[in-house]
């Protein structure tokens, strides 16, 4: 279980979090969505260890560490594919560097997962051959290579098209069921996180807090046309909007 | 061909044949301005001559590029991982293109003697500055988010240097390459000028001094042919190693 409490930051005294405090369980599936500039990146750059925090704790599993770069498997809106290696190369990365006594163990293993999610008969495509959905996935696999629990994904779909964008939604709910990921998605729309996640904390603008923490319905796959969520999608977009007129004011 | 190409192709040609066409028409003596089908027959014709001074200068200039390379690479990767160094460094590398090498030339010759090594360490410190320099931008100019995600796979930094920095340079690395060779031919003539027994520059000398200026040009025009090819060479090397672009 991942437990944050009192983390703070401030940028040239400007607080972008201040005190601010969740806790995630283990293999749930959370997403944290909120307006631009309330801090979402802030909150994953002090996760990581980009930046340093000023304050609070961060515990992962009942260990408190400073940040949870060693632990947690990252995934970003770019893929971050390195264009001088093969899709494989890229997707073997975190094995190459972490000097993994099984390579080959570790090469059976993307090659499985390439084929499961469709990237069968690419792994020797270098990035600028194959589409950005095909890279999404890629980096999909790579970030399933780090062999870590815990995942952060700021906005990975974010650059996708629509279609692309429904068809990794899929596999991102087949990741987290067959894997047992904890999951901590950053979003901007509101529907895929009503699609996706086992909770949603809809934050305020910065100094950030959380405003509503919205446990939802454990079935899925969950459609986007069922009324609840629709309603529930209105009722989110409000409390948005209503935070963008705050800052605004 | 392009027409970008053949454009600077007919502007190439219409100033030769005006060059031709003055020195035919205003009757100039050839120890003064020798026409350009002269410059090119004497190129050809003293082809033996030239050809041995040539491999000379070449040896020189392949020899500095090495030598640049070996002392660029390293120091570029050291000033990288230490930017405190680098901060250490930097006054001293730009001093060493503040001095005009027509200076340092003279004092090389005396501690290195009129051999190949007087030669080979100018073109060396010609060349050294501009890969230096541009590895450097190279490294530095590698994506946050990249670096992050290294970090974060638990990379350390000679598996990012050779995985990431590296190759994310070296579009970086032969743009510095390109510049260093081009001016390479400058260390190796200018050690040559001061003084040598063998090389383009000796043969310039000499040629000049007995008035023999068509043959100064066809050495101008064998150094210029050595450049292009050097220039050409990296190029295709350049094509080759970062195919990925």
């Amino acid at each position: 279980m991942l437990t944050v409490a009192d983390l703070t930051k401030h940028f040239d005294a400007a607080p972008v979090l201040d005190g601010f405090s969740f806790t995630l369980p283990r293999n749930g599936f959370t997403v944290l969505i909120g307006p631009s500039g309330c801090g979402k990146t802030t909150l994953f750059d002090v996760l990581t260890g980009v930046v340093p925090k000023d304050g609070g704790t961060i515990r992962w599993n009942g260990r408190e560490l400073g940040h949870l770069g060693t632990v947690a498997a990252y995934m970003q809106q770019k893929d971050l594919l390195l264009p001088w290696l093969t899709l494989a190369e890229n997707a073997l990365l975190p094995a190459s560097l972490r000097r993994e006594k099984h390579m080959a163990a570790a090469r059976e293993r993307v090659k499985s997962l390439f084929a499961r999610l469709g990237l069968a008969g690419f792994e020797d495509h270098r990035p600028a051959t194959v589409s950005g959905g095909m890279r999404q996935r890629c980096a999909l696999v790579r970030t399933l290579m780090f062999d870590r629990e815990l995942t952060l994904l700021d906005e990975p779909l974010s650059a996708l098209d629509a279609i692309t964008r429904r068809s990794l939604q899929s596999l991102l709910l087949m990741l987290q069921r067959d894997f047992r990921r904890t999951l901590l998605m950053i979003t901007h729309d509101v529907e895929e996180a009503l699609l996706l996640a086992d909770r949603v904390l809809v934050v305020s603008a910065a100094p950030m807090r959380i405003i509503q923490d919205l446990a939802l319905p454990t079935q899925k796959p969950r459609r986007p046309d069922n009324p609840a969520l629709i309603a529930l999608k209105e009722t989110v977009l409000a409390r948005l909007e209503g935070e963008l007129d705050h800052g605004v004011a | 061909m392009g027409w970008p190409k053949l454009f600077v192709a007919g502007v190439i040609m219409v100033l030769l044949a005006l060059w031709e066409l003055a020195c035919r028409g205003l009757d100039l003596p050839v120890y003064i301005l020798p026409p350009p089908s002269r410059i090119a027959l004497v190129a050809v014709v003293k082809a033996r001559l030239i050809g041995p001074h040539a491999l000379a200068t070449a040896m020189e200039i392949v020899a500095g590029i090495l030598l640049a390379l070996a002392v660029a690479i390293p120091l570029a990767i050291v000033m990288f991982a230490w930017p405190a160094l680098e901060r250490a460094l930097a006054p001293f590398l730009v001093a060493s293109q503040a001095v005009p090498v027509f200076a340092v030339a003279p004092l090389l010759v005396v501690w290195l003697g009129y051999g190949m090594a007087s030669k080979i360490l100018m073109a060396a410190v010609i060349i050294f500055f501009p890969i230096t320099v541009s590895l450097l931008a190279g490294f530095k100019s590698c994506d946050r988010d990249l670096r992050l995600l290294f970090e974060l796979m638990g990379g350390n930094f000679f598996q990012a240097l050779r995985l990431l920095y590296w190759p994310w340079a070296l579009p970086h690395f032969f743009a510095g390459l390109k510049v260093g060779v081009s001016v390479a031919t400058i260390g190796a003539v200018i050690g040559e000028w001061v003084g040598a027994q063998q090389g383009l520059g000796y043969l310039m000398i000499q040629a000049n001094a007995r008035l023999q200026v068509d043959l100064v040009f066809a050495v101008i025009l064998w150094l210029s042919v050595m450049g292009l090819g050097l220039w050409s060479l990296v190029g295709w090397i350049e094509g080759r190693v970062v195919a990925w672009r």
